[in-house]
């Protein structure tokens, strides 16, 4: 469902960078479209932060080539900047100042004149929820308050491309959510790029996702088909009160189960069930075991992490190869 | 220019909030003033402000790397500087931006000091020519230490190493004239050029020489660049 109009904001050739001699990307390609939201997943020091740096201006490339709204990041930083709007992964904030004029700052370094500053900061201060705090110092806010800050000073300016580095790193799991939503709401207008190593984070803000693994593009998807291919397997733990060799084997002889470990042993067994894709069993041995009379104390599905995709993507490539 | 204004604006007010500031302004106005006294104490005092103007220049190679210490160290430790260079900004507008920041800090230790020539005006017929040129070129050196002490608070994101290793450049600057009696030939007159107090003197005495003011001006534009050059390869690493 690509509504909107497929004008390329960010293009990315075969981007590489060098810190002496380790390269931290290599020959990374990617196209943004204008109003996308593109998920950029890797495990840390992948090369995510890096690239947005390129990106950004803030450092040049050893070699290849990114666009900005067609302007250089390196011959045109200048006319880049303009149109960025960046978050950095460390929330970079005066605590001395206070938030509406940390913003007032930010906003005449964009070239942003009184009345145009003065109207987007109360409009970002509404959308970041930062009401209460307008006046307070920057290094009195906790750190979830401060993040929105941040995000606040990066929209300020109404930029055509957004480059947010983690941006829900280290604030709790209902700033999460809301900070989710504020950077899914600004899609559309704004075209974004989002680091992050969560992947549900992912499938829920973006519409595709770069993943990168050692400064190079692993995988190239839309979230939803990047997790079909990814689940080749899932993993169920259970906690069973029962002899351990019986349950072993009854576990086994569910269809769809393919390896069942234990991980504990004792009176109560913790047990490890690798599944089928999609076998979605939790039902089937919850019943198994109230037939059997043993004790179900736990039973919790596990997401795959990221480094198990890396370690499945890389494996099912080196297999095709 | 405006971009240039913003920050040195920006500077300005997070300086004056800061303690830092009145701490400063305390101490060299006390300095300034015990210096001051004990130079119109003698037996056929002078109606003249050398007796601080001279160990000023001392004050300020501890002062001015102090006030400069934080312009860019903070910056590249917070991870501010990211997002200033990720900004419509060139780099010598932050530079300059910081630099008229400093000197608005300096200036105003100088404030307090105007007391010392109400008192010389009140109780004899001081000169004024020679205290407004000794001023003036206070001012100079003022501006030529600042350019140091930035120029070191861009090499590090450590205030305490900025402001250390400031202190050391003037430091040697400002004795490098002791070793002429040493050094022969063309070397004699090199290091009392290159000192950067020895500069000062003439204007002390109420001269103002344009080639104090062109060392002055050379210095500070040379440290500057330098310092532009410094934040540039930030870039580069």
């Amino acid at each position: 469902m690509q509504d909107t109009t497929s004008i390329p904001m960010i293009e990315v050739n075969n981007l590489t960078k060098y810190y002496g001699e380790y390269p931290a990307i290599e020959n990374l390609s990617f196209t943004v479209n204008k109003g996308e939201i593109l998920g950029f997943l890797g495990p840390n020091a992948a090369g995510k932060t890096t690239t947005m740096r390129v990106l950004t201006g803030f450092m040049p490339p050893t070699s290849g080539s990114a666009k900005i709204a067609g302007f250089d990041v390196v011959d045109q930083s200048l006319e880049v900047r303009r149109r960025i709007g960046y978050l950095p992964e460390t929330v970079p904030l005066y605590t001395e100042m206070s938030v509406t004029d940390y913003l007032d700052f930010m906003g005449q370094i964009r070239g942003m004149d009184k009345q145009w500053r003065r109207r987007r900061i109360d409009e970002v201060i509404g959308i970041c929820r930062l009401g209460e705090y307008r006046s307070s110092l920057i290094g009195k806010l906790s750190k979830g308050f401060r993040q929105r800050v941040g995000i606040a000073q990066a929209i300020l300016h109404e930029p055509e491309v957004l480059i947010l580095d983690e941006p829900t790193i280290g604030i709790d799991p209902i700033q999460v959510v809301e900070t989710r939503n504020l950077i899914k709401g600004l899609g559309g207008e704004h075209t974004i790029i989002l680091s992050t190593h969560i992947l549900p984070e992912v499938s829920m803000v973006c519409k595709r996702v770069i993943i990168i693994h050692e400064g190079q593009v692993v995988a190239v998807d839309k979230p939803e088909n990047l997790s079909g291919r990814l689940r080749g397997s899932e993993h169920i733990e259970v906690d069973i009160r029962g002899p351990a060799a019986q349950v072993m084997t009854a576990l086994r002889d569910i269809p769809g189960v393919q390896e069942v470990t234990r991980t504990d042993s004792g009176d109560v067994g913790s047990y490890d069930i690798e599944t089928a894709s999609g076998a979605d069993l939790g039902e089937h041995i919850s019943t198994l075991v109230h037939q059997r009379g043993w004790g179900l104390l736990r039973l919790q599905p596990i997401q795959m992490s990221l480094e198990e995709i890396f370690l499945s993507l890389t494996v099912t490539e080196s297999d095709s190869a | 220019m405006k971009n240039t204004l913003s920050i040195a604006w920006k500077e300005t007010r997070t300086y004056f909030v800061s303690p830092m500031a009145y701490i400063i302004m305390a101490v060299y106005a006390g300095l300034a003033a015990y210096y001051f006294v004990t130079s119109i104490s003698g037996v056929l005092p002078e109606a003249t402000i050398r007796g601080y103007i001279f160990p000023s220049t001392f004050i300020f190679t501890l002062l001015a790397p102090i006030i400069t210490m934080r312009l860019l160290a903070e910056e590249q430790k917070m991870g501010t500087l990211e997002l200033l260079m990720t900004s419509p900004v060139r780099d010598y507008e932050i530079v300059l931006g910081k630099f008229l920041a400093a000197m608005a800090s300096l200036l105003s230790l100088l404030v307090p000091t105007v007391y010392l020539v109400i008192l010389l005006t009140l109780f004899a017929t001081p000169d004024m020519g020679p205290i407004l040129s000794a001023y003036l070129g206070l001012v100079f050196f003022g501006m030529a230490a600042l350019s140091v002490g930035l120029f070191a608070s861009s090499l590090s994101g450590n205030q305490i190493v900025a402001a250390v290793l400031a202190m050391g450049i003037l430091l040697i600057l400002s004795i490098v004239d002791l070793t002429s009696s040493y050094a022969g030939g063309i070397f004699t007159e090199l290091v009392l050029q290159i000192s950067i107090t020895t500069h000062l003197e003439s204007f002390v005495r109420g001269v103002i020489d344009t080639h104090d003011l062109i060392y002055y001006v050379i210095f500070t534009t040379f440290m500057l660049f330098l310092t532009v050059r410094s934040l540039e390869s930030r870039r580069w690493r």
